[in-house]
């Protein structure tokens, strides 16, 4: 039985990453502003959310674990395969767009967190980009991984800047669990951003491609669960400390608005030095990170989805449209930071509205493949399962149609 | 340039393309799949009576001929049998014999669309696996009959741009938009399919034998790259020795799922043919329960090899050498290690260096293959030993290993037990993956 267990341990320790790193991203530049915005505005009024985002994730993030587990193949693969040529073109280039808004937020956010340091941009944006694009061409799968896991380390920053601050725990733990509902436009507006944020369509193409990648089979897929699980749970646990920081720091003090995360970070000054620059290294690390993930994650899916060569062990002559793809989308992304005057703010309501056209069709495809049985054999989904998911899906489809309506709003506005 | 041998599957196909014979053929002659699709089919007296839907190719009867054609929508296909066919081309099908029979599925049947099309295979001379866009025909009378045949498999943006053009421009607008890409595919001969269904795929005549060609490495790549279904299949159904050479080459975690789908008997064939170390390294990667049954089904003498092997830790010299060497006696001449070497031809890919034991099993010596070329039959192979003797203990610590391999810039490094006696060699081929896999 000990022996088991400690096998157990042993195999949950070789399929940590895909579930650990995914869930991580998510709290990139455009999370740790929705979230700091939370807590600004409206204090620990939001934290139940955070509850069941989880089980949103969990329940998404599940299927696309088991898929590969059993399938050995990307999500892109599969669309590709069951669903053809012109459906996945479609899925694909939207993935392209939204994605790369995304990178260009986490690049935006590379440059707030490092200015609060006074790194001008135009210094801090080409490095981190040059960092970016070097450390997945000369790097292996297994050392990339290793500073991914190293990356999702330096969350701690946020816990700690939660904890210097000194908030009212009391209450966040109690709003935590208690759902709170106003008729505030505004308000609802932050709910659904808050969940928005949390679940995107790249998360689905990425994780299932890492679990491939790592070689888990259905026979680790146990452990790979959990991993995904535990992952789930540590990202909205960093979430919780975020909303909770900005709390105790902004919103105690008066509510407000806040611009963009770095401006949360310039609140935290009056609480000391440790406080502002630990929720400054911890923007800029995640921007940093989703900003790696992100365009790496693109090429893949699309070469895969597309039938293009692709990985980083191939050369440019081998794999030219992976290795484009990849260089444009951080080049571009981390060079339209640099212009002045780019409508950034515009840009990133953009990415909300693709994100919400994409994340419907993505959602759907996974769990009408999940049910394939000629794909999944046994690992189809249960009766309970499938209720679970559609829920689940009905739920995001909604939230996500009423954060595009709401996008559309601001973007004409 | 080079003509390439046809295999005995394809005794009917040829060379075809622009491609290696150097036979430039014009577009009328060839008809893409997405242009198949759909085509207007008509009577012998010129109404139309439905459009193209699919077409299959039944590989037991003609490996490249398309044999059926598929007519109509929804559920009620009509089939069309590929002689009773007068003239394919853009404008159409035109039909010398309307007796259509209604379709039935038939697992003689490789269909293009559905099978085919956005699959993966093997690119066999590409050595890679890609993924299927299109497939081009060529048009070709036969007997009186039109006929396709298929010629290459499409992949690339070029194939790309006519899916997604498909049905929404004019054929031969879509023929003129994408002239300026250049075609990227595959002829059909050098195509592989890969079908995990072991009865289907004797009934679609699918084999790997022109896998068992490529070089291991090629092959091992090929592997990682497919699902798991997939690569069980060929691995189980390849030349166990071929499979063994693969398998070493794949990364252990993926050895692992293989080993642990295939059947323990399948499995342990090619387990035998693999080097002890590897075989063992192998082996310890899986749950006992299944090397277990694995070493259950080999023969004697690999298994105790493997067993020994699987007693050392994974951090000790022993687990990371190779049992099999040639080792002689003290007093044997170079004319002896000629002829041992002679009966272990297969030994001499990694090894470079033969071993002098005495009668208790003591290494005594060393002696570098070169040396033997230079040395005349006579001489006594004490005298050919290199320098001081270096060694391992088989217990002694990886690193220790590594570092004796850098330090004195080894081929090959024998290991010895706790008295002294030759055990195992390694050999720097093992050194190398075991130091990239860290």
């Amino acid at each position: 039985m000990l022996k088991r267990i400690r096998r157990q341990i042993a195999i949950f320790f070789t399929v940590i990453g895909p579930g650990f790193i995914t869930a991580m991203v998510d709290n990139d530049a455009g999370g740790i502003f929705t979230y700091s915005q939370a807590g600004a505005k409206y204090g620990y009024l939001a934290l139940w959310t955070l509850a069941p985002i989880a089980i949103l994730l969990v329940v998404t993030q599940e299927m696309n674990a088991r898929m590969g587990a059993v399938t050995g193949k990307g999500l892109s693969d599969l669309i590709r395969e069951e669903f053809g040529l012109r459906v996945t073109f479609l899925v694909m280039t939207l993935l392209v767009m939204t994605n790369f808004t995304n990178v260009m937020a986490n690049f935006a956010g590379v440059a707030g967190s490092l200015e609060l340091f006074s790194v001008p941009r135009w210094v801090s944006v080409p490095l981190a980009a040059a960092a970016v694009w070097l450390l997945v061409v000369k790097g292996t799968y297994h050392s990339v991984e290793k500073i991914f896991l190293g990356a999702c380390a330096f969350y701690i920053c946020y816990v700690i800047s939660a904890l210097l601050i000194e908030p009212d725990w009391q209450q966040a733990i109690s709003s935590s669990v208690q759902p709170v509902l106003m008729l505030d436009p505004d308000y609802i507006t932050l709910l659904i951003g808050m969940v928005g944020t949390s679940i995107a369509p790249w998360m689905q193409f990425y994780l299932q491609a890492s679990v491939v990648e790592k070689g888990i089979s259905e026979r680790e897929y146990a452990e790979s669960r959990i991993e995904v699980i535990v992952g789930c749970v540590t990202m909205v646990v960093i979430a919780f400390f975020i909303v909770v920081a900005c709390a105790g720091a902004i919103w105690a003090h008066g509510p407000r608005d806040i611009e963009d995360a770095a401006h949360a970070a310039q609140a935290l000054r009056p609480f000391g030095p440790y406080a502002f620059a630990l929720f400054a290294a911890g923007l800029f690390n995640a921007s940093m990170f989703a900003a790696s993930i992100l365009p790496l994650s693109t090429a893949y899916s699309v070469c895969e989805g597309l039938g293009f060569e692709a990985g980083v062990n191939k050369s440019f002559r081998e794999a030219p449209i992976f290795y484009w793809l990849y260089t444009l989308l951080i080049v571009l992304g981390a060079g339209v930071i640099l212009i002045p005057g780019f409508p950034l703010v515009r840009m990133i309501l953009l990415s909300q509205v693709l994100n919400g056209v994409l994340l419907p069709l993505v959602l759907i495809f996974m769990v009408l493949l999940v049910n394939k049985r000629e794909l999944m054999g046994r690992w189809v989904n249960s009766r309970l399962q499938n209720a679970i998911a559609w829920l689940a899906v009905v739920i995001l489809i909604g939230l996500t149609l009423a954060l595009v309506g709401i996008s559309l709003r601001d973007m004409l506005a | 340039m080079v003509r390439r041998e046809r295999g005995e599957l394809w005794p009917q196909i040829p060379a075809a393309g622009p491609t290696p014979d150097g036979l430039e053929r014009s577009m009328e002659e060839l008809l893409y799949f997405t242009e198949l699709v759909g085509l207007k089919v008509y009577d012998l007296r010129g109404r139309r009576i439905g459009r193209v839907a699919d077409a299959a190719v039944v590989p037991v009867l003609d490996p490249a001929r398309v044999d059926r054609y598929l007519v109509g929508g929804g559920w009620a296909w009509l089939t069309i049998r590929y002689d009773q066919i007068r003239s394919i081309g853009l404008d159409g099908i035109h039909l010398q014999d309307e007796r259509l029979t209604p379709y039935h599925d038939d697992e003689y049947m490789l269909r293009i669309g559905r099978d085919l099309l956005d699959q993966q295979i093997v690119d066999v001379d590409g050595r890679k696996v890609v993924r299927v866009n299109d497939v081009t025909f060529e048009i070709r009378q036969e007997h009186g009959a039109a006929v396709l045949r298929v010629l290459e498999v499409d992949v690339g943006l070029r194939s790309i741009l006519r899916r997604l053009l498909q049905g929404v421009l004019p054929r031969p607008w879509i023929r003129r938009i994408q002239t300026p890409i250049a075609p990227n595919s595959i002829r059909w001969e050098h195509c592989n399919i890969i079908e995990p269904d072991p009865l289907r795929r004797l009934r679609l005549n699918i084999s790997y034998k022109m896998l068992e060609k490529l070089h291991p490495a090629d092959l091992a790549d090929i592997v990682e790259e497919l699902g798991p279904e997939e690569r069980e299949s060929i691995i189980a159904s390849i030349d166990s020795e071929v499979a063994a050479e693969a398998l070493s080459e794949v990364d252990p975690r993926t050895q692992a799922s293989i080993l642990e789908a295939l059947e323990a008997e399948k499995a342990a064939e090619i387990v035998e043919e693999m080097a002890p170390d590897e075989a063992a390294d192998a082996l310890a990667e899986l749950e006992e329960e299944t090397s277990e049954e694995i070493l259950e089904e080999m023969d004697a003498e690999p298994k105790a090899e493997v067993r020994e092997l699987l007693e050392f830790g994974e951090h000790q010299a022993g687990s990371l050498m190779n049992t099999e060497y040639v080792a002689l006696n003290e007093n044997a001449t170079v004319r002896d290690a000629v002829e041992a070497l002679q009966g272990n031809a297969d030994l001499l890919e990694t090894l470079s260096a033969v071993f002098l034991i005495d009668q208790d099993g003591a290494l005594k010596g060393m002696i570098p293959l070169g040396r033997l070329f230079i040395a005349s039959p006579g001489v006594p192979l004490r005298e050919l030993a290199s320098g001081p003797l270096i060694r391992v203990k088989a217990t002694d610590h990886r690193e220790r290993v590594y570092e004796i391999f850098d330090k004195y810039n080894l081929l090959n490094l024998p290991v010895v037990d706790e008295e002294g006696r030759l055990c195992g060699v390694i050999t720097a081929d093992d050194i190398i993956s075991m130091l990239r896999n860290q």
